[in-house]
């Protein structure tokens, strides 16, 4: 079976989505997988939500345009709203209960609730909350290795931001370890 | 034999279509004679834009450009910016650089481009036949002013130079006339000077000519350098407006 | 070579870098403002020439000043600064200017919105400014594919001494992919001769014109530009045929859309419905041959396109009656989605819902 993953990550703008998308798409290129990485750049980027498609693969990849997702990161309850439809049954939905307060009632998807923002405060750094969500999809879906992901966090940080390296791989093995332990598990 | 009076090397030998009496031929006579002298011919490219003038390209004797309506700046700014050890230089009508264009002259003035822009103010559209021009005089009758410009319909006359210097970029900017030999001889010099400002590299320069058109003024040539005289020096004053290089 | 992670207005900019273009005039809109921004920075770097105009149709005229000197240039914009640029372009034609100009076209018409279509189809491929002309038009459908388009962009300019536009939509240029750029053997393109860069060393003055007075004269001028499109139809169609060989049905659409299209016909592959696709890659020249190749073995084509149904008249024409033509499109910046158009092929199979 070939590989066909079909990413939303959607949040406020300023949350980050648009880069957690961007170190998938590299972490995936530098396993010489097929991806690609589409914003949404219209209107709603100023206040709404701002989402970012990405598409791994192992065959050449069609449409960069996802409708019907199988993996769907939500940040801010808009983007829980329009993006939980849209995943496939089957699928993958991560949540961040740091702003989320919607909860899903869909039987047939694994929901993966986490309060990303208080555990990064834990691990000392509120801003490298995204990691955590981006570990546990790492975990979940090992559809792309840790250390692809950490070389990809050495082209997305600029040279003189790479002492926060390992603070960031903290956070990601925090979420792998909360998968692995079925932490916020529904579905 | 001595010759005393030739062509010159700055213009080609085809005949203009300009209209007797217009000093349309007074004046590309005087650039051709300006880069002759200075030797810039083989250096220079010019722009024709469009009206009157938009055959200019057939007339001197460098290579040349056709511009689109009112454009002639920004082909130029193109042109300089490639090739920044060359001349380039507009010819443009009041219709062309006043109405159509006032938006590129006025940025390549601001972007200080060491370019250098004959202005050639009439005071009316000449190639279209007669109508009103953003630099129409108050009370002139042009086929598209009947009554003669009235300026609570058709606004006020435009003056270029005087809009022109005020920006930081132009480097030359001077008005002179075709109406006498004594103001010929003036319109050479300036037209020197604008040159000789490009050549150093100092910026923007323009030079407006206040020119007739018997044809459309309706009136015949020995009266339309007196009207010109007349109607049009009050309303546009000569003089230079701007010398950044006389200042430093 | 490295592989690099790059938005396609950023890539559209590079790969001219690499096709030798070392000026840009431009203005900002979007969404191709990144195309602007990343020449403002780069061009510097490798000698060139980058400047922000005062507005599309100053812009335009710079190239058209540029390209006069005998350089590479090349202007962007989206669709209202690209309509801007149209007087422009046609002087480019008359004068027999080189020149790329890159449309990334968003909704309209007016001011339309930022999102992504193929509205300007028409615009691009039926000359677009008043005269008797035709433009060469490239659509990429991925960002390698800008790479190399890009290049065939400059070289067919230089070749033909004719602008050429390269058509993407907002998606392409908003996108990320990984891309590979490439040194391309320098293609032999004819001598400048003409080009205006002063008489110094070579002869008679030279002029560079669109304008000609005299009827006959102009229509001679026609004449050779007609000629000259006749050699580009002959040279420079490019497409892909995509399992078009036992197709019932065929899929038409480029661009970004044939993508997504892509998608869809996997999946009615997959339920047994023989479909493919052609992709035409020159919009101007259109591409006729995989239409009379297969016009005579299809049930039906399905254009698909982001408009309200522009390329399909060129589909018609290519196809000339022998099968049906049938559409699907999304317009004013709604982007199809694969299961509408995987929907619209069950939907013209006559075969029953999956």
């Amino acid at each position: 079976m070939t590989m066909l993953e079909e990413i939303i990550i959607a949040g406020f703008g300023g949350q980050g989505v648009m880069s957690m998308g961007q170190l998938l798409a590299y972490a995936g290129m530098f396993e010489d997988k097929h991806v690609s990485w589409l914003p949404s750049y219209g209107p709603e980027q100023r206040g709404g939500t701002a989402n970012c498609a990405v598409v791994i693969s192992h065959d050449l990849i069609g449409s960069p345009l996802v409708s019907r997702a199988s993996t769907a990161m939500v940040l801010n309850n808009p983007s829980f709203e329009k993006f939980e439809p849209m995943v496939k049954a089957g699928g993958l939905l991560i949540v961040d209960t740091s702003l989320v307060t919607l909860d899903s009632t869909r039987d047939d998807i694994t929901i993966i609730k986490i309060n990303a923002t208080e555990l990064a405060i834990e691990l000392g750094n509120k801003r490298i909350a995204n990691m955590i969500l981006i570990g546990a999809f790492l975990e979940q879906s090992k559809i792309l290795g840790m250390e692809s992901i950490m070389e990809s966090l050495k082209k997305v940080l600029s040279p003189e931001k790479h002492h926060l390296l390992e603070v960031n791989h903290k956070a990601l093995l925090k979420g792998t370890v909360l998968v692995q332990k079925q932490v916020g598990f529904t579905g | 034999m001595i010759t005393v009076y030739e062509k010159t090397k700055g213009l080609t030998d085809k005949p203009t279509h300009y209209c007797p009496g217009c000093t349309h031929g007074i004046i590309h006579r005087i650039v051709g004679e300006v880069l002759a002298e200075m030797d810039i011919l083989e250096d220079t490219i010019g722009v024709a834009s469009v009206g009157c003038s938009v055959l200019s390209y057939e007339y001197f004797n460098c290579d040349m450009t056709q511009a689109a309506h009112g454009r002639a700046p920004a082909v130029a700014t193109g042109i300089k910016r490639v090739l920044p050890d060359r001349f380039v230089f507009t010819y443009q009508g009041d219709g062309d650089l006043a109405s159509i264009g006032m938006s590129e002259v006025i940025h390549a003035a601001a972007r200080g481009e060491k370019i250098t822009v004959i202005f050639v103010n009439n005071a009316i559209y000449g190639m279209t036949g007669g109508q009103m021009a953003p630099t129409t005089l108050i009370g002139q009758k042009t086929v598209t002013s009947p009554e003669g410009r009235n300026p609570n319909i058709q606004g006020m006359p435009i003056r270029i130079s005087e809009m022109i210097s005020t920006l930081d970029g132009a480097a030359y900017i001077e008005r002179v006339s075709t109406h006498d030999v004594p103001h010929i001889a003036k319109v050479k010099k300036a037209i020197r000077k604008a040159f000789e400002t490009q050549k150093k590299g100092i910026g923007f320069s323009l030079i407006e000519v206040l020119s007739t058109c018997p044809t459309n003024w309706g009136i015949d040539p020995i009266e339309s350098l007196e009207w010109m005289k007349n109607n049009m020096i009050p309303a546009y004053p000569l003089g230079v407006y701007k010398n950044i290089g006389e200042r430093e | 070579m490295v592989k690099v992670l790059m938005k396609g207005n950023e890539v559209i900019a590079e790969a001219a870098v690499h096709a030798g273009c070392k000026y840009f005039f431009g203005y900002p809109i979007t969404p191709q403002s990144e195309l602007v921004a990343y020449m403002a920075k780069r061009l510097p770097e490798v000698g060139g020439l980058f400047l922000q105009a005062e507005s599309e149709i100053a812009a335009i005229n710079m190239v058209y000043g540029a390209a006069g000197t005998g350089v590479r240039v090349m202007t962007s914009s989206s669709s209202p600064g690209f309509s801007l640029k149209q007087e422009g372009i046609s002087f480019l034609v008359g004068s027999e200017l080189p020149a790329v100009i890159c449309n990334i076209v968003r909704g309209g018409p007016g001011l339309g919105n930022i999102q992504p279509a193929q509205s300007d189809y028409f615009q691009v491929t039926k000359g677009g400014g008043h005269g008797d002309y035709h433009i060469p038009v490239l659509a990429p459908a991925s960002l390698q594919e800008i790479v190399d388009l890009t290049q065939d962009a400059f070289d067919i300019a230089d070749r033909y001494r004719t602008p050429v536009i390269i058509m993407g939509d907002g998606m392409l240029g908003q996108m990320m992919e990984p891309v590979e750029f490439y040194e391309a053997k320098p293609k032999e393109v004819p001598k400048k001769d003409w080009a205006t860069t002063g008489t110094r060393g070579d002869g008679g003055p030279k002029i560079i014109t669109s304008l000609e007075l005299n009827a006959e004269s102009l229509e001679k001028h026609n004449h050779h530009l007609q000629a000259k499109f006749k050699q580009i139809k002959e040279n420079e169609v490019r497409f892909e045929a995509y399992e078009t060989e036992d197709a019932d049905y065929i899929l038409v659409a480029f661009g970004t859309v044939a993508r997504i299209a892509m998608n869809a016909i996997r999946k009615a592959r997959q339920e047994g419905i023989k479909v493919g696709l052609i992709r035409p890659i020159s919009l101007w020249p259109f591409p006729e041959k995989p239409f009379i190749d297969t016009r005579d073995k299809v049930k039906s084509y399905i254009t698909v396109e982001m408009s309200a149904g522009q390329m399909i008249e060129d589909v018609r024409l290519a196809v000339n009656g022998h099968a049906p033509v049938d559409f699907f499109g999304r317009t004013g910046g709604v982007v199809p989605t694969q299961e509408e158009i995987y929907h619209k092929i069950i939907s013209v199979a006559g075969g029953v819902e999956v």
